[in-house]
């Protein structure tokens, strides 16, 4: 809609009545200071997820057991004790970094973040359906944060610190037999913790989609970025819960004699793997789509078009949404499951290449005639449909089960969720930062810095990531701390790639350092005619509570 | 000003301190539950007491909340709008409620029909370990496990169950034509017959043939009926709570949120245990020849 329509306009901040310092930040009911609370927890959170990245890279910048090593005899450990702990620290980095980036830098920041920030800005509400179950689902990540990072420094198995098991907390390495210290418990009640964080978070948007928005506002005309976080609510509702019960079965298998995982007495630890994916697949397209939603709205702003195919790209997303609850197996080709199965999983997962492709070509055509302003955030939208579309096409090869089997858990795999999520999610979630600073924050960033930090980090992960191909399709494995000689300069170039998003990294501070220390004011739109969205008609940063009165969307006006 | 005016109907919630001191509860209360199972920071395994602070706390968290809330009602911040939105909420929390169950019957279902795969097909039959494993799970129940006559106590308990379904919804229908002392009355009865259900629950189980940590059938059969049994639990406090509220006053013929929400986690609860007595009692007791 166009903002003439919007009967309000606030600038006046004088009458805003903010609570106190502790009351704002820490009993917060406010949509934006709770979303402003989930970006800064997912910096803090992603600082740790890309310092154990460090790690790894850092370890496999070369063959042999080196740098971990080395850390270890720092800590008093000596000789072959050194080694032994290295290897177990090396399996407790690939996990840990693998559960903080997922559910504490990439779902926080692009849910938590952005969409309690610009969910109820777009459909011209004042603030979440429940304002202060919105603070829980934020504390209550935090409180799970906490507790996983307790649960690296206690014991995991035998003297070793930590579970090293990898993300998907597969039995028996997570039973009693693999790790029977606290810390795998721990973990698993952390997991709950962000899991009732998230179900909590996805009950609010959806109650908040559904039952706010501004009159005459139908889900029709309602901004993509809204109809993504709705289709990644329900997700979040329906996956999650499945999670919890995989994690208390698992919880009691390990300390009340339950046999579910157990196969001595029965179980089945496949039967984890079926619940952990049928959660586990829908999570990656939690973590995907609100960046879709960021990006269908920079392209369109940014080629001054409205975006092309609305209803379809609406409907796309609800597809991937729908159909992502029925391919969880293809994560689990290698299991020995008949091959009628896999037939199924293969078919159903082609299928989401669809609706996906849908999304990829309604950002081209809406770009497509349009005369495209190549601002900050524009620049990571097209880098962003591009590495998108690489690790989209790397998906549909790993589809097929039969090249599945070979490549199942080699670097391949990793090459391909890396370029959806780090070069995706992550790159989604710059664009959405470099869209969005200025109506967050109130200040405008510098746009050189803001180019400089996008090529560095788009040759820089690059350099990480496209190599990572050759090496699983060599057959190189997935969580190992050591490789044959003959994968040392793909390896070596993987780890230079890192280097180079370290800087891309530091560039990223010093533009958020210069935009608070210059404060060049921001002004409400500065994207100009392209920016139609409800949160443009605001000022920059919006008052403490917007749309005292509703805003009105006419009929005849279109998204 | 004029825009300063709030001319919308929307609950803005003032700021609050029960959601930190949730959270901060929450990780008291997993820091004692791994204490108490697994023993943390040189406490031993069996330490108590941190898991039973954790408890109280997130109690006291949840009375305070929720104390809150039933004050706001009452201020009249739950507006015709604000309503719907609290309808949806719950809603959908049943229906998150509703898959945690699926991962008890989908683990359920797969033990019972795929235990034959499992230990036969994709093992090595020769292997006299497996051999074992063969031999006792070559069937569901499992040999040795002696199930439940489901035409015995569980039916009485699914009739006692049914039964406190319909007297929720006479109460509720007194409630709706402001009869206050049926609504009481009827909602006492429902308390009851939930008490009930949850005493013949606890008798049945001490009379179980098999135990939960000694075989998977036992494993998978208190797990879905236990968390049933726990919301069923949950479902009588919430129905209490309700019976307080209404006996000191609280609710209206026109509005009872908490009444209403009440009623529908105990329809669920209800629900969830038709599944439980139709495919955990009945089915592997007919599946077993009797």
């Amino acid at each position: 809609m166009a903002m003439d329509q919007v009967s309000t306009a606030h600038d006046d901040h004088a009458h805003d009545h903010k609570p106190g310092f502790f009351a704002r930040w820490f009993l917060s009911t406010n949509h934006k200071d709770i979303g402003t609370l989930y970006l800064v927890f997912a910096l803090c959170a992603g600082i740790v997820g890309y310092t154990l990245s460090g790690l790894i890279r850092w370890e496999l910048a070369q063959p042999g057991i080196g740098p971990l090593t080395g850390l270890m005899e720092m800590f008093g450990y000596q000789g072959d004790q050194a080694i032994e702990h290295a290897k177990h620290f090396y399996n407790v980095v690939i996990t840990y970094h693998g559960l903080i980036m997922i559910f504490f830098m990439v779902m926080p920041a692009l849910i938590g973040g952005f969409g309690n920030w610009f969910v109820p800005l777009m459909i011209g509400a004042p603030d979440m359906a429940f304002p202060r179950m919105n603070n829980i689902s934020f504390w209550l990540t935090v409180a799970a944060f906490i507790m996983a990072c307790v649960s690296m420094l206690i014991p995991g198995t035998g003297q070793f610190l930590g579970f090293g098991g990898g993300w998907v907390l597969y039995p028996p390495l997570s039973s009693t037999t693999g790790h029977p210290g606290p810390s795998m418990d721990l973990l698993i009640l952390s997991l709950h913790t962000a899991g009732i964080a998230s179900i909590l978070g996805a009950i609010n948007f959806i109650v908040t989609i559904l039952n706010m928005r501004a009159p005459g506002m139908t889900l029709h005309k309602m901004p993509l970025f809204a109809w993504s976080v709705l289709v990644t609510a329900v997700l979040l509702l329906l996956a999650l819960p499945v999670l919890a019960g995989a994690l208390t079965m698992l919880l009691t298998d390990r300390n009340f004699g339950s046999q579910f995982f157990d196969p001595s007495g029965g179980g089945d630890p496949i039967m984890f793997q079926h619940l952990f994916w049928f959660f586990g697949h829908p999570e990656v397209y939690i973590m995907i789509l609100p960046a879709f939603g960021i990006i269908s709205h920079i392209v369109s702003t940014f080629s001054k078009k409205p975006v092309f195919g609305y209803l379809g790209m609406a409907y796309a997303m609800v597809s991937i949404g729908a159909i992502g609850f029925i391919v969880w197996a293809h994560h689990m080709y290698t299991v020995g499951m008949p091959s009628d199965m896999k037939a199924y999983f293969v078919a159903a997962t082609m299928v989401i290449a669809v609706p996906t492709g849908i999304k990829i070509f309604s950002w081209i055509a809406t770009m497509w005639g349009g005369s495209i302003d190549f601002e900050v955030p524009m620049v990571w939208a097209i880098g962003f449909i591009f590495l998108f579309t690489v690790g989209g096409v790397t998906g549909v090869v790993l589809a097929n089960a039969g090249i599945d089997h070979v490549l199942h858990d080699t670097y391949y795999v990793v090459a391909h969720f890396h370029y959806v999520l780090s070069l995706g999610a992550v790159f989604g979630l710059f664009a959405g930062w470099y869209y969005w600073f200025e109506k967050m924050f109130g200040v405008k960033y510098n746009k050189t810095i803001g180019y400089a930090h996008f090529w560095t980090m788009f040759i820089g992960s690059n350099l990480l990531f496209f190599p990572q191909h050759f090496l699983g399709l060599n057959g190189m494995p997935r969580r190992y701390i050591d490789y044959a000689d003959g994968f040392a300069t793909w390896h070596f170039w993987s780890s230079i790639g890192y280097a180079v998003t370290l800087v891309a990294t530091a560039i990223f501070f010093i533009g958020v350092i210069e935009a608070a220390i210059r404060r060049r004011k921001g002004v409400g739109n500065p994207w100009g005619e392209g920016a139609t969205t409800l949160e443009w008609t605001l000022p920059s940063p919006p008052p403490f509570h917007q749309f005292n009165e509703l805003p009105e969307v006419k009929p005849e006006s279109h998204h | 000003m004029a825009h300063d005016e709030v001319k919308h109907d929307y609950h803005l919630v003032n700021p609050s301190p029960w959601p930190l001191l949730g959270s901060m509860s929450m990780i008291v209360l997993a820091l004692g539950a791994v204490t108490y199972m697994k023993g943390l920071f040189g406490m031993p395994e069996g330490t108590w007491w941190l898991l039973a602070l954790g408890f109280v706390s997130i109690i006291y968290v949840m009375f305070g909340w929720w104390r809150e809330v039933i004050k706001e009602g009452r201020a009249g911040d739950h507006t015709p709008v604000v309503s719907i939105g609290l309808r949806y909420g719950m809603i959908l929390f049943i229906a998150s409620e509703v898959m945690f169950f699926v991962a008890w019957f989908w683990s359920f279902f797969e033990f019972a029909i795929f235990h034959g795969v499992r230990t036969g097909a994709t093992f090595d039959a020769t292997n006299p370990l497996y051999q074992e494993a063969l031999s006792r799970f070559a069937e569901w129940p499992p040999a040795g496990v002696e199930v439940f006559d489901p035409f015995h106590l569980p039916l009485m308990n699914t009739l006692v169950l049914l039964l406190s379904g319909t007297t929720v919804t006479a109460a509720h229908h007194a409630l709706q034509h402001d009869n206050r002392k049926t609504a009481i009355l009827m909602l006492a009865i429902t308390i009851i017959l939930g008490i009930s259900f949850t005493g013949l629950q606890v008798l049945e189980y001490t009379h179980a043939g098999f135990s939960y940590d000694g075989t998977l059938y036992g494993s998978a059969f208190f797990m879905a009926t236990g968390f049933h049994g726990a919301h069923v639990v949950i479902g009588t406090i919430f129905l209490t709570v309700c019976l307080i509220r209404l006996m000191s006053g609280g609710m209206s013929a026109k509005k009872h949120l908490g009444f209403e929400f009440a009623a529908w986690y105990w329809h669920f609860v209800d629900v969830v245990w038709l599944f439980l007595f139709a495919f955990v009692y009945v089915i592997p007791y007919i599946v077993m020849g009797h």
